[in-house]
């Protein structure tokens, strides 16, 4: 789709923040520019701004999570606003009808951005309809986590350069990761070379169409790759079902020094946290200082959450903006 | 150095060379160096000139105009061991199997402790190298422990040598662990292998479902719970482009199944054994328990399917289906016998018969038997060329004789074929360059160590 580009500032014309699918390379760079902004700030002594000041962020977060949703406080904390956390177990509650109350009950208390997580692929956008305020998704089920993508992309750009004529391989569990959709996403939106790597099981039907190569053979998959991001396998997948044990997963899967070495001699790593180490990474491979971007990647996440954030907050009072995407 | 090149040179002279890989069927001769073939052809050399030719301790052998053909490679074998050692084990199988011509069996995994393991594919692996008489190979379980839940290693287990995947007697009953096992098998070359039976319409039955299982008051098992399993299974091969291979099919609808898979272009092979085109249903008789097979023999509409699906290459391959029960486990009422019955030795004459019976060619009759198992299998042997395994044997196809239980090599003598004529019979076997077995010296048939 073309957004349209009003003149001024204000190139991310969208009230919510719900996927990276649809969004153009223009809107990409600028919510990357701004994120970029942030991480000298971030660095210093004083990191307090003051542009949310006044707002309040609720992060609803309906599955548990600690890195992203401690990524958003502090964002939003960073640029002087107030930062709920709601934490709802979803296993106590009925879902649907509990979701769209919760939605209910908190716009009733006027928050201008709520960052929700949910465990069902399409709830954020659901509990999205229902509220008047900013939603930024912090991860629904297997469908987009926008904001891991951004993150991603700020630290491939600063490390590269640039993100377009770059080769990304994605590793892991494809089928049942948000991750990998955002991901597949804007990297492809912004004309890097896409490829997933993993068992035929852990592949999602007509993953091609994504625009996409795929491989089941991770040397194959990461030759001449420049990036590798690996992804985190459940331990619910691993026994028996989806691949057969830890141990021949690791042998075909995990990324070790040996796989490592089919990719590009310069290339790195990335993983979007928790590590299961000697399951999809080896600790020699993930704790490498010179190859491995992994801490990296959990400092630009304040950056970007704080750039979003921002972004939709100054959008908040224009009544003429379009809900989608 | 290898043994190949080191090793010592015999020739085979006077032989009818049938080659199913090639389709190769003339008079000549055959010459062996260490465990491979060196040559082979029409006029390797003028008898003359060979024996001044060959090098000190060269052996030249007159087969007196037999045929050679490959080694037969036996795609389904239950070996008994590790576990139940009393009912056969892998020397007596490996004897039985060199004098039927067998020089490489494929087990199953359906041992105790099931084979769902790396280390049981070595131990596998070490006792056929300690035995040294024919080759073995295995397959592994699909499914830990036979559970039908979880997959097993297939990757680890590929790479230890597993030639396939299976739940050996026990199909594969869950279609998602079924979907699966084809997609994530894909990654490593290796054919899933079915038991195609729905298990809740077999539940109970002993026989085939029809007049007779009536008139005996035995509970049947039906047809189509054959063509059922087959059918949906071929849906997941669709749906995931994975290898898969249906083991012993046994019914008209099932052959029927496949061919329409085969012509549709999906990776889909086919086995049957000998008794489900030497015999019927009738063959049960009088509560004849050697006659009690799972899938069960069939009706003679059936048994004639199976045979017109072999002529016209729909079947793949025939396995023996060597299935070894102690007396005990078959001395027993009808319904509560074992299934199976042994068949290394009778797989080589059984098959012989559709070739007297003008119903498949000599050469595609010993291609089912060799070349095309082994090309499904992914293994080097089942043909006469340059550089191949010198896995062969010299056999003579019209030579009358009877099938005699007392005289197999078998721990277990389960057969119904007891005291059948047939025609055709192996002289000699030879595995890796070695004589495994020879028909005029039966104290020779004795393996060694050290190819």
């Amino acid at each position: 789709m073309t957004a349209p580009r009003p003149d001024g500032a204000r190139r991310y014309p969208y009230r919510h923040l719900l996927g990276i699918e649809g969004l153009s390379p223009d809107e990409i760079h600028f919510l990357l520019d701004r994120s970029e902004s942030y991480v000298e700030q971030n660095r210093r002594a004083d990191k307090k701004g003051n542009s949310l000041r006044g707002r309040t962020i609720i992060n609803l977060f309906f599955e548990n999570s600690t890195r992203t949703r401690t990524s958003f406080e502090l964002a939003g904390k960073r640029l002087g606003g107030d930062v709920i956390n709601m934490s709802v177990s979803t296993s106590s509650i009925k879902k649907g009808e509990t979701l769209i109350d919760t939605a209910m009950t908190l716009n009733a208390m006027h928050p201008d951005v709520l960052v929700v997580r949910h465990s069902d692929s399409g709830a954020v956008r659901l509990l999205a309809e229902k509220v008047n305020c900013a939603v930024i998704n912090g991860g629904d089920g297997s469908h987009e986590h926008p904001t891991q993508a951004l993150l991603d992309a700020l630290t491939i750009r600063r490390r590269r350069g640039r993100l377009d004529g770059l080769t990304v391989a994605i590793c892991g569990d494809i089928a049942h990761s948000r991750v990998a959709r955002s991901n597949i996403h804007l990297l492809t939106t912004m004309g890097t070379r896409v490829r997933v790597v993993a068992p035929p099981t852990l592949l999602p039907a007509q993953i091609e169409r994504f625009g996409v190569e795929a491989f089941t053979d991770m040397r194959r998959g990461l030759a001449g790759c420049d990036i590798i991001m690996m992804l985190r396998l459940q331990t619910e997948r691993m026994k028996g079902s989806f691949v057969p044990s830890i141990r021949e997963y690791f042998h075909f899967f995990g990324l070790d020094r040996d796989k490592l070495a089919a990719a590009k001699p310069d290339a790195l790593i990335m993983h979007p946290g928790p590590m299961n180490r000697g399951t999809e990474i080896d600790s020699e491979v993930a704790d490498d200082i010179d190859r491995s971007l992994i801490q990296e990647q959990v400092e630009m996440g304040v950056a970007v959450r704080m750039a979003c954030l921002e972004v939709l907050a100054e959008n908040l009072p224009d009544p003429s903006l379009r809900n989608a995407p | 150095m290898s043994a190949a090149l080191s090793g010592r040179r015999v020739a085979y002279l006077n032989v009818r060379l049938l080659d199913p890989a090639t389709g190769l069927d003339m008079p000549g001769q055959i010459l062996t160096e260490g465990g491979r073939i060196l040559d082979i052809g029409a006029k390797l050399f003028e008898p003359t000139l060979f024996k001044d030719d060959m090098p000190d301790g060269a052996e030249g052998i007159d087969c007196k105009g037999l045929c050679l053909a490959p080694g037969l490679v036996d795609m389904r074998v239950q070996l008994r061991e590790p576990g139940e050692e009393h009912m056969e084990n892998m020397a007596s199988a490996s004897q039985a199997a060199a004098a039927g011509g067998v020089t490489t069996m494929v087990a199953l995994p359906n041992t105790q402790p099931v084979i769902d393991d790396v280390s049981l594919i070595e131990f596998v692996a070490r006792r056929a190298r300690e035995v040294g008489i024919t080759r073995i190979r295995t397959y592994a379980a699909l499914t830990k422990g036979l559970q039908g839940k979880e997959l097993t290693e297939l990757g680890l287990l590929t790479e230890a040598g597993a030639l396939g995947f299976t739940d050996g007697t026990q199909a594969i009953v869950n279609a998602v662990t079924l979907r699966r096992a084809l997609s994530y098998g894909r990654m490593f070359d290796r054919m899933v292998i079915q038991h195609p039976e729905e298990p809740s319409l077999a539940r109970d039955g002993v026989m085939n479902e029809g007049e007779i299982a009536a008139r005996l008051g035995l509970s049947g098992i039906p047809a189509c719970a054959e063509v059922m399993m087959i059918e949906r299974d071929l849906r997941l091969v669709e749906l995931t482009g994975g290898r898969y291979h249906v083991a012993h099919i046994s019914t008209s609808e099932s052959v029927a199944a496949i061919r329409r898979a085969k012509r549709q272009g999906l990776a889909v092979t086919c086995d049957t054994a000998p008794h489900y085109f030497a015999l019927n249903e009738t063959a049960v008789g009088d509560y004849r328990t050697f006659a009690k097979l799972s899938p069960p023999l069939r009706d003679e509409m059936d048994r004639r399917a199976i045979v017109d699906g072999l002529a016209d290459g729909t079947i793949d391959a025939i396995a023996s289906d060597h299935a070894p029960h102690d007396q005990e486990s078959k001395r027993l009422p009808f319904a509560q016998a074992a299934f199976g019955i042994i068949g290394l030795e009778t797989l080589l004459p059984l098959t012989l018969e559709l070739v007297h019976n003008g119903q498949m060619t000599l050469l595609h009759a010993l291609g089912a038997l060799s070349h095309r198992p082994a090309r499904m299998l992914g293994l080097d042997c089942g043909r006469l060329a340059k550089g191949a395994p010198a896995d062969f044997i010299l056999f003579d196809p019209d030579r009358p004789g009877r099938i005699d239980v007392t005289r197999m090599r078998s721990k277990s003598k389960n057969s119904p074929f007891d005291g059948r004529p047939v025609q055709g019979s192996v002289w000699r076997t030879v595995m890796g360059g070695r004589t495994v077995f020879d028909a005029d010296a039966p104290k020779q048939a004795r393996g060694s160590r050290g190819d």
